[in-house]
């Protein structure tokens, strides 16, 4: 039992560490612009299909880390574009015009690639991955990977958002988005950075998702990018290290929901947890109660 | 014309007069030949949007807040009324109305506590509580074996165009009448600024919650309409992407408009019906039309203006710019 127990660890924490990075990209945009981009799903889903098309199309075979780099770039600019011509005109208008707008967004980046590829694709094996077993656990060397790339690249943005002067610019700006402005930081410029690296480590998620389930489809940014998007509210959306948090958090619950109870409950229970926890703390475990001005 | 047409909304009988003939004629269908059976289910299915589509618009037109879980309504009444359609009272004459009436109730009793727990946060959290809702309905209803689960229910086929059209008539004809009365006032209060309503002593929390209810049951009515249009209904007929739907047909008509609402409706499912051919693609041109919409008017056709026939009488005697 115990095994079992810190088998599903290991599996929760690969979960766990995909929906970080994706929520990661719900929770800067939040942060900068307090607006829910709900495309940002949909983006983790284009990065699962650059990667595909990367790997199957090119007559050389990629190493995975050029490939990794080469998705993060291309999808954190589909990102910044998306902000430029969609979301930037409506920065003034009311708060629901630019939900719905990014509502439209996804829905439209969705339903482009599922009428232009109807079908489920198989992902090539990129990494071979070997077994390891130790002390009764058996753990895969692509489970290593994976967990090692996201913490990687969570602890680069812990360390860009504390420690240099664009990350200050982000927490000032998430902190008083009317005076920022007004000290000479270029709010756009910043703003287009923040989806930029939101939407690269939406991509990076696509491709460690990919890996790791290798099927790649159109309905996945819904299916993935939705429950990262929970996993961001429940740790508090707006703020990074929460977003942290709930990744992992809604990983282990999904993986011991399905490990002791009929998989169809899993939907079930991580939507109930978000209800939860939004009824006990309203605004997520880590998040701050936005500031009421009159 | 024009004249014509004011003096006649302003006149007592006219709108009576007009819902009368339309339900005769709604009845004249039924037992003559007028429309095919395709024409008819298109006009059940605007009916059935309109519904849906005046519904929302109360709280998210009129009130300016923003629910995603419309959808998850429209299946609680579908589910409640197919089972009592089915297990309950089978053929019995009064089966759809108690059915429809069933359905909204179950609706409206679920939204209750779901708008107290949304209105203790403000702004994005009610889309992201409506969100976890429809979620929670849809794998509710897939682990149900009483309903079927995945594989869904098949209620009879009884929704027909007298009865949806009354439906119809009674949505449009409640919410105008909520609108326009205090507590009308009060959600419009809210939408545009909830802390000076509240300092102006607007019972803000009942106001919402008044709101969210009623258009949950409605939302139910729908459901339930189309439940016992269709012959057939499972949980995935009402995800996310039905939620988007309704949301296009409300902003595309306009927020706070009722007659934007039935505009909406109608073009919507036309143009769903006329671009029935293309496939998947449909679902990239309407959100394509919601975002240019976003971004170049974004309170739709007749976003916060209505037609004279929409207001009640006492509004028509007030001056303009009251």
């Amino acid at each position: 039992m115990a095994s079992y127990l810190a088998q599903q660890t290991i599996n929760a924490l690969q979960l766990g560490s995909i929906y970080a990075l994706i929520a990661l990209g719900y929770s800067m945009v939040y942060g900068v612009l307090v607006m829910i981009n709900f495309a940002h799903g949909d983006l983790f889903m284009l990065g699962a299909f650059a990667c595909l098309l990367l790997a199957t199309l090119l007559p050389v075979h990629l190493p995975l880390v050029v490939i990794l780099l080469v998705v993060m770039i291309v999808i954190g600019a589909v990102g910044a574009l998306i902000e430029r011509i969609a979301y930037r005109p409506l920065r003034n208008a009311p708060r629901v015009s630019a939900i719905i707008t990014a509502l439209g967004c996804g829905l439209v980046i969705e339903n482009t690639t599922l009428s232009i590829s109807p079908y489920p694709h198989f992902m090539p094996e990129l990494f071979h991955s070997t077994t390891i077993a130790w002390a009764g656990l058996t753990i895969t060397t692509l489970q290593i990977l994976i967990i090692g790339v996201s913490l990687a690249l969570m602890i680069g943005l812990d360390l860009l958002v504390t420690r240099t002067p664009f990350g200050m610019a982000m927490r000032a700006i998430s902190f008083d988005s009317r005076t920022v402005p007004l000290m000479g930081i270029p709010v756009n410029t910043l703003i287009s950075r923040t989806f930029f690296l939101g939407a690269g480590l939406g991509g990076a998620a696509g491709v460690l998702y990919s890996l790791a389930y290798p099927q790649v489809s159109a309905g996945m940014g819904v299916l993935i990018g939705w429950k990262a998007f929970i996993a961001a509210v429940i740790g508090g959306i707006g703020s990074i290290r929460g977003a942290v948090l709930g990744g992992f958090i809604l990983g282990a619950v999904e993986v011991m929901a399905v490990a002791f109870l009929p998989s169809t409950y899993r939907d079930l229970i991580s939507y109930s947890l978000l209800l939860v926890i939004l009824i006990f703390k309203p605004y997520g475990l880590l998040g701050q109660p936005p500031n009421q001005k009159v | 014309m024009k004249e014509f047409l004011h003096a006649a909304a302003r006149c007592r009988w006219a709108l009576p007069a007009l819902v009368v003939l339309g339900f005769a004629f709604c009845l004249a269908c039924e037992f003559f030949p007028i429309f095919n059976d395709y024409s008819k289910v298109v006009l059940i299915t605007i009916g059935i949007n309109i519904i849906l589509c005046a519904s929302l618009n109360l709280v998210n037109g009129y009130m300016g807040e923003f629910s995603v879980g419309h959808a998850g309504f429209m299946s609680l009444g579908a589910y409640a009324s197919a089972v009592m359609a089915v297990n309950w009272l089978p053929s019995t004459p009064m089966e759809l109305p108690l059915a429809v009436v069933f359905g909204g109730t179950v609706a409206a009793v679920i939204g209750l506590p779901l708008a107290l727990i949304s209105f203790n946060t403000r702004g994005d959290y009610l889309a992201i509580i409506t969100l976890a809702f429809l979620m929670i309905v849809k794998s509710a209803f897939e682990n149900i074996a009483y309903v079927g689960g995945p594989r869904g229910m098949t209620p009879p086929v009884l929704t027909n165009m007298p009865w949806t059209f009354f439906w119809v008539v009674l949505t449009l004809w409640v919410i105008r009448n909520l609108v326009y009365s205090r507590f009308g006032r009060a959600i419009i209060a809210i939408r545009e600024d909830e802390i000076a309503a509240n300092a102006m002593g607007v019972r803000t929390r009942e106001a919402k919650i008044l709101a969210f209810v009623v258009s949950s049951f409605f939302g139910g009515v729908a459901g339930a309409l189309y439940a016992q249009l269709n012959f057939f209904i499972d949980p995935r007929s009402f995800d996310i992407v039905k939620s988007t739907e309704i949301l296009v047909m409300v902003y595309l008509g306009g927020i706070a408009s009722l007659f934007g609402s039935v505009l909406g409706a109608v073009i919507f499912t036309v143009l769903m019906q006329v671009l029935q051919p293309i496939g998947t693609w449909r679902m990239v041109i309407l959100p394509l039309i919601l975002v240019l919409l976003m971004l170049f008017r974004p309170r739709g056709i007749m976003g916060l203006r209505e037609l004279t026939w929409f207001l009640p009488r006492r509004e028509l005697k007030k001056e303009p710019g009251q």
